[in-house]
């Protein structure tokens, strides 16, 4: 049994009148990939938006290798060791692909005005880093000849791909993909897949958020179920195809 | 690497900066003084561009930060409160209290973007200089409206910049001795900025206008970075404001209204925002074309009708104005915008 990486304890939501999440409580394990499905506005985007910080929750907790995360602030929750991707890519436009990358080292470099002033040795030496780290992340998401293009210029797919390079960039525990899948077609998809493959046997642990059914279902080890805000079901692949409440939540109640 | 041709080139441009003046005081004193605005106007371009041109946060109040390095160099090297402190105590003290001054705009509207971010600048901008304007009674510290004259002038040992020196044959008027300061710090600014750029901290700038949300969850701690731009930018703008007092010898708040803001802001965006060099050739431009103006359109109009039919001043500013909107129809993105994609090619061939 692997250890558990996060621990999600009854998370709570409300935006107005809407309860977005109930009490939701989930355990990904290190080294997994872990799937958050449901019907449209179930709540997957609002969870993933609490666990990453850019929302304030109203109830429960997270906990993140062992320690308590505090989740007022996104850029606390990346150094933790937490990173994501958008479900409509957010990209910095004008920059080149290479700087996105570059922007993700962010949290794991130091280097402050005055260093970067003078050009410290210390300063010179950890920009190369970030280069070569950079470099490195292109490569491995296989958009390396696209290194100096604005990323605003990348195809969709490539574009998708940079993101997952900046996530990747600040090193993460766990990496979070909001339908990474939205809009591509077969080939690109297929490729997305042995890349998140890729990443679990790189020893990664991945949250994915995915509406393409079929691949959640190959490729994650868990799956979780979210409903009006509820979970309904957290099980292996076949287990969640075959409960009546996973079901019912998509196709809507026989009776009916 | 550079290559031999583009050394040459700089060495070119080297010797012409320095040559400049001399060529500038033969036509007139003037001139020389001009461009020593234009030098000026530079810097304080410099200084906006990292927080509107880099950070993306539209500064409408930036002449705040002159203000306050104007009178704090004021205030510290005149008559006023008897007190004759050296440039080089005062800039560096000039700079520290622009900062602050920039935190504390900074602090309040990190949360503000865009159209909101601009008023609350705007409304800053007023507030410095109606605090200069009404801070002589109980305690007179600014003198009010009327200013504060007699501002000492710069002085390295003996060299005193408000007097001619000749050395080996050359006259070296007040204006040319600043011109050469104000060079230094040019290229000193242009050297600061183009590293800060290159820099991971330029680079949480940028990430931050293209995209504060992406930038937070790329682990940028997105109210420090901002603060920080809103702070470097204040402190060019406390630096120069320091070299504008002395060299006027008179500071009043009437030099530090809205319109200066607005005219900073243009020669940021008409020049390409976040390109440094594009944001230089905005302010050289935008500083000279009116006092080209200013030269020709009186005479211009003699020559072609005989007689004077439009005040030249009027006629200044519609031609200016004119030149803006053309520029912005025609070049959206800026005379030379920020080309951050060919730079990335160029070191890669490199």
């Amino acid at each position: 049994m692997s250890p558990v990486l996060l621990e999600a304890r009854n998370i709570g939501k409300r935006f107005g009148g809407v309860q977005a999440l109930k009490d939701v409580s989930l355990t990904i394990k290190s080294g997994e990939i872990y799937g958050l499905i449901g019907p449209n506005g179930a709540g997957k985007t609002t969870l993933f938006n609490v666990f990453t910080g850019l929302y304030p929750r109203d109830s429960g907790e997270v906990i993140f290798c062992g320690t308590t995360l505090t989740l007022d602030s996104p850029h606390a929750v990346a150094a933790a060791g937490i990173a994501r991707t958008f479900q409509n890519i957010r990209l910095f436009g004008n920059m080149t692909a290479l700087e996105n990358v570059m922007v993700g080292r962010h949290p794991r470099s130091y280097a402050g005005v005055f260093s970067a002033i003078l050009r410290t040795r210390a300063e010179r030496a950890e920009e190369a880093g970030i280069r070569r780290r950079a470099d490195e992340l292109l490569h491995y998401v296989g958009i390396a000849d696209r290194a100096g293009d604005l990323a605003r210029h990348l195809s969709y797919g490539d574009q998708r791909r940079l993101e997952i390079a900046r996530a990747l960039a600040t090193d993460p525990k766990l990496l979070a993909l909001d339908e990474p899948a939205a809009g591509m077609n077969a080939t690109e998809t297929a490729a997305l897949r042995r890349l998140i493959e890729g990443l679990r046997s790189d020893g990664l642990t991945v949250l994915l958020i995915e509406h393409d059914v079929k691949l959640v279902l190959g490729l994650c080890d868990r799956v979780a179920v979210l409903d009006y805000g509820e979970k309904i079901a957290e099980d292996a692949p076949e287990a969640v195809r075959a409960n009546p409440k996973v079901i019912e939540a998509y196709l809507g109640a026989s009776t009916a | 690497m550079k290559t031999n041709r583009e050394r040459f080139g700089l060495a070119l441009i080297a010797i012409a900066l320095i040559a400049l003046p001399f060529v500038l005081a033969s036509v007139g004193t003037a001139w020389v003084r001009i461009t020593n605005f234009a030098v000026l106007f530079t810097l304080l371009s410099l200084g906006l561009n990292i927080v509107v041109g880099f950070a993306g946060l539209l500064d409408l109040g930036y002449v705040a930060f002159f203000a306050v390095g104007a009178y704090v160099y004021a205030l510290l090297a005149s008559p006023h409160f008897g007190l004759h402190l050296p440039f080089w105590v005062i800039l560096p003290i000039g700079a520290t209290v622009a900062c602050i001054a920039g935190v504390v705009l900074g602090a309040p509207t990190l949360r503000l973007r865009g159209d909101y971010l601009a008023i609350v600048t705007l409304g800053f901008g007023e507030i410095v200089r109606i605090f200069m304007n009404n801070l002589s009674s109980p305690v007179n510290l600014t003198n009010g409206p009327k200013g504060i004259n007699r501002i000492d002038p710069f002085q390295i040992g003996p060299l005193n910049f408000s007097a001619s020196d000749s050395f080996g044959g050359l006259v070296f008027s007040g204006p040319i001795k600043y011109y050469y300061f104000l060079l230094l710090v040019l290229l000193a600014v242009i050297i600061i900025n183009r590293r800060l750029q290159d820099s991971r901290i330029g680079r949480a700038w940028v990430a931050i206008r293209e995209d504060e949300i992406a930038a937070r969850a790329s682990g940028i701690n997105t109210r420090n970075i901002k603060l920080l731009a809103f702070a470097m930018g204040a402190s060019f703008g406390g630096i120069a404001g320091g070299m504008f007092a002395a060299i006027q010898g008179f500071v009043s708040p009437e030099s530090f209204i809205l319109n200066e803001s607005i005219m900073i802001l243009a020669m940021v965006v008409l020049g390409g925002m976040g390109n440094i060099w594009g944001v230089v050739a905005g302010a050289v431009l935008l500083s000279f074309v009116p006092e080209l103006l200013r030269y020709t359109v009186e005479p211009a109009q003699k020559a072609l009708f005989g007689k004077l039919l439009v005040d030249p001043e009027v006629l200044r500013m519609l031609i200016f104005g004119l030149a803006l909107v053309l520029t912005m129809r025609f070049r959206p993105a800026g005379l030379w915008p920020e080309m951050r994609h060919r730079r990335e090619l160029d070191q890669d061939r490199a």
